[in-house]
């Protein structure tokens, strides 16, 4: 009786467990789409397959079809690697408070609602990895996390960088210039600003060899720290540093810094970018700017052109594209891009900063951001020309499984908007910080 | 010797006239002109900064002493239909954001020629992406934040810019009232203000008319007074649906000309919007949707259209960055949410003149009219094409 109902247990968990395994271990393949890989020339009439939620085959229309694949007819479409967003503010999360200008241990991780209709917001406009971060109102406000955005009920099975050992599941969020400036306990001028991080990770180097004279000998070890333990993982280049930043001069005091101590810096926003690209070049440090349809609205953005991505492109920099929803919107990322080929950036180049580029600054570049065999199967399935106005996303596919359908009625009103279609409406967290 | 200088001068200053209206041939390989149906291989001629003709290349020569600029697609000069571009700068510090006093929630007296900054950077910005005409002024905010005007986006003095200084009185009705003011504290109450003041209007528009001896005068109420007069238009900022209704209530009750603006919500109230015949300036397409306009769709523009409501695009006020919208691409985003192009092109111009009511002198490219002509390398929605040439009045920009 006993091992009757274990056996029956056994049978239902494997049923649980392999249900899914089960839907996504029959091939999928599209066929007679212009595909865009990205790493390589887009392909007219391509196949795609994809099997147990990788990306088995990409090619022409000669490449063979498994006979038991469900065969998806996409004549006439375009099919490109889904995008990344190195820097957005969706999923109703949260970071550091106001008692100090820099928090190394909170995690945006902790507070993030994985049920938020901002996910089908990014969904709707193409994106299917994505850096959360916290606001940029500190020097340091907290650990951000690498989403994918598959169906899930709880934030864990969200997670798209899973380091157990280390408890690293995204970069850190920091910012200079005017934003983190404030009453004590924050910086008043961009110097004191400078001059706190500096102190900060020195404090986190002498950490770092307190840690290692002990040789992993307990009784020798300091006492844990989350804010040091998350600082030498900076220091050790497991986190990459995002750091929003607008003018020239904070560019470059990012760049210093980040030298200085060693560790691995995105810069963010970059809005003078136009005037240091060559400088940012030289540092080989990656930049992930902004679309805006016009400069001003604050001081540090007032020299913001979107000549930056064609800026950083002819400096040779690794340039990449976010959405900093809801400063501009998930919906319409693919318009941030094609408004920089407008402003003199080339396609090849603006297609690569929201896939490949993107997944370069979060380290994700072995699973996302092309479309090549072995890597995650997660794709759009565009009406044309991805920056065409006249173009509409269809579908959004992430790990082989359909996760946003324009067709269906329901998904359609997210990329739309309309009645009560976004519980939270636009939250400017920039608004107090400007 | 005085008629000598008269002479001299009047010689001169048309010799200015003629360097600043050079006259231009512009060659288009599809002409939109807003008054009638698209002309391929279309020709525009400018003469003393007025369309002088337009048709087929086929069936105009072009005199040979004309500039000639080519494009692959023309059309008139864009109409922004309400906007805060001059009042707000583009440093949004206190110092350059004039577009709303915080004062009094009422004070329909402020005019917007008083602080309208005609080298604001963003002017510029804006007219180099085809803006030529915006209606600006007082923003959303207050439940009567001032008056509004019509400038072309050229001068470097408000007199130089304006061609109808004042057009509307800025109204906002609903919870988007900046938190400064203490009163109203809720919409009813601000409503029942508006209805007080326009009842105090009412009385002083009667006091007006009858020439009375002891009549003082009193600049708000003389506005109030022309709104109800109809001489200048109540422009009512509005969200929500039920907000929508209580506007539409306001101008029965009173009776006086009136648009929506924002109107986020209006795709649930088509029908009522198009019994009163009143008009939308609709939000711009891209806003973010908080506060009232959280329900706030891409898709309305193309809805008010289907409902045969007449509206207008508009770049509004934004608090943050971007600081000034741009219709163009506003209008191109209503086009891939279901917004015909062509019609959109109407909205921008000539729909835009006829709610502004200055149809007469802008908004589409037939002889007489200012001769404001953008000119493109491409469908003029797509994102990656390009405005490349600006003409206002005649002039290159």
């Amino acid at each position: 009786m006993r091992s009757l109902q274990s056996l029956a247990f056994s049978m239902l968990a494997f049923l649980l467990l392999s249900g899914p395994l089960n839907a996504q271990s029959v091939p999928h393949a599209f066929k007679g789409a212009h595909i865009i890989p990205i790493n390589s020339k887009p392909i007219d009439n391509g196949v795609l397959i994809v099997k147990d939620g990788k990306i088995v085959a990409v090619g022409g229309s000669n490449t063979s079809i498994p006979s038991n694949a469900v065969v998806h007819d996409a004549t006439g479409k375009v099919i490109m690697p889904g995008l990344i967003d190195t820097h957005s503010h969706i999923g109703e999360g949260d970071g550091g408070d106001r008692s100090s200008a820099l928090h190394a241990d909170v995690r945006i991780y902790d507070t993030i609602d994985p049920r938020s209709n901002t996910f089908k917001k990014a969904l709707a406009g193409g994106i299917t990895s994505v850096n959360v971060m916290p606001g940029s109102g500190h020097l340091m406000s907290g650990q951000t996390v690498y989403l994918k955005l598959r169906k899930a009920n709880t934030i864990d099975e969200m997670l798209l960088v899973v380091d157990e050992e280390n408890n690293i599941y995204g970069g850190m969020k920091m910012a200079n210039g005017t934003n983190p400036r404030r009453a004590a306990p924050f910086p008043g001028t961009r110097a004191k600003a400078a001059a706190m991080v500096r102190a900060m990770f020195v404090k986190a180097q002498e950490y770092q060899a307190k840690v290692a004279d002990a040789k992993g000998d307990e009784s020798k070890l300091p006492p844990r720290d989350l804010e040091m333990e998350a600082l030498v993982q900076i220091l050790e280049g497991k986190r990459i540093v995002h750091n929003h930043t607008h003018r020239h001069d904070d560019i470059l005091t990012a760049i210093r810094l980040s030298q200085e101590f060693g560790y691995r810096l995105v810069l963010h926003h970059v809005s003078e970018a136009h005037r240091v690209a060559d400088e940012i070049a030289a540092a080989g440090i990656p930049s992930s700017i902004i679309t805006l349809d016009s400069f001003g609205g604050k001081m540090e953005a007032i020299n913001l052109l979107n000549i930056n991505g064609a800026a950083l492109e002819k400096a040779g920099a690794l340039v990449g594209l976010h959405t900093d929803d809801g400063i501009t919107d998930s919906r319409l990322f693919l318009r941030s891009a094609a408004m920089m080929v407008r402003d003199g950036m080339s396609r090849e180049k603006a297609l690569e900063a929201v896939t490949i580029a993107n997944s370069k600054m979060m380290d994700i570049e072995d699973r996302t951001g092309t479309l090549e065999k072995g890597k995650d199967a997660d794709f759009i399935l565009l009406s044309g020309d991805p920056f065409s106005v006249y173009t509409h996303i269809e579908q959004t596919w992430i790990e082989g499984q359909k996760v946003w359908d324009r067709s269906n009625p329901e998904d359609k009103e997210y990329a739309t908007g309309g009645y009560e279609i976004f519980r939270t409406g636009f939250q400017n967290h920039h608004q107090e910080e400007n | 010797m005085k008629v000598l200088r008269i002479l001299f001068v009047l010689f001169f200053v048309i010799g200015i006239a003629n360097i600043a209206n050079a006259q231009i041939a512009i060659k288009g390989g599809t002409v939109y002109t807003s008054a009638g149906a698209p002309i391929k291989d279309g020709v525009v001629l400018i003469k003393d900064g007025k369309i002088d003709r337009v048709g087929k290349q086929s069936s105009i020569k072009i005199p040979s002493n004309y500039e000639v600029l080519e494009a692959a697609v023309v059309t008139p000069g864009l109409i922004d239909a309400h906007s805060t571009v001059g009042l707000a700068g583009k440093y949004n510090v206190d110092t350059d954001q004039d577009q709303l006093e915080k004062s009094s929630p009422i004070q329909p007296e402020l005019r917007a020629i008083d602080a309208y900054n005609s080298r604001e950077d963003l002017i510029g910005h804006v007219r180099g992406l085809g803006v030529t005409t915006v209606h600006t002024g007082h923003g959303p905010g207050a439940l009567i934040s001032g008056q509004t005007m019509i400038v072309k986006t050229t001068g470097t003095t408000v007199e130089e810019s304006v061609i109808v200084p004042a057009k509307m009185v800025a109204f906002t009705i609903g919870r988007n009232l900046d938190r400064s003011f203490t009163k109203p504290g809720t919409r009813s109450k601000g409503i029942a203000m508006l209805r007080q003041e326009f009842i105090k209007a009412q009385d002083y528009a009667k006091k007006r008319s009858s020439k009375d001896a002891k009549f003082s005068k009193n600049l708000g109420m003389e506005v109030l007074a022309d709104v109800l007069e109809g001489k200048l238009t109540a422009l009512v900022t509005v969200h929500k649906a039920n907000d929508i209704m209580t506007a539409l209530r306001l101008q029965k009750e009173f009776g006086f000309p009136m648009m929506l603006d924002g109107a986020a919500e209006a795709y649930l109230v088509l029908d009522e919007i198009k019994a009163a015949k009143i008009p939308v300036i609709v939000h711009p397409t891209m806003m973010r949707a908080g506060g009232d306009a959280k329900n706030a769709s891409m898709e309305t523009p193309a809805k008010l259209h289907a409902a045969g409501i007449p509206f207008a695009f508009q770049s509004g006020f934004e608090g943050y960055v971007p600081k000034a919208r741009v219709v163009l691409f506003e209008a191109g985003v209503a086009v891939s949410h279901g917004l015909d192009p062509a019609v959109a092109l109407q909205k921008l111009t000539i729909d835009a003149a006829k709610l502004l009511n200055i149809e007469k002198r802008v908004g589409s490219l037939e002889k007489g009219k200012d001769a404001d002509v953008v000119l493109y390398d491409g469908d003029p929605f797509e994102y990656t094409s390009h405005v490349t040439h600006v003409i206002i009045d005649g002039v290159k920009q």
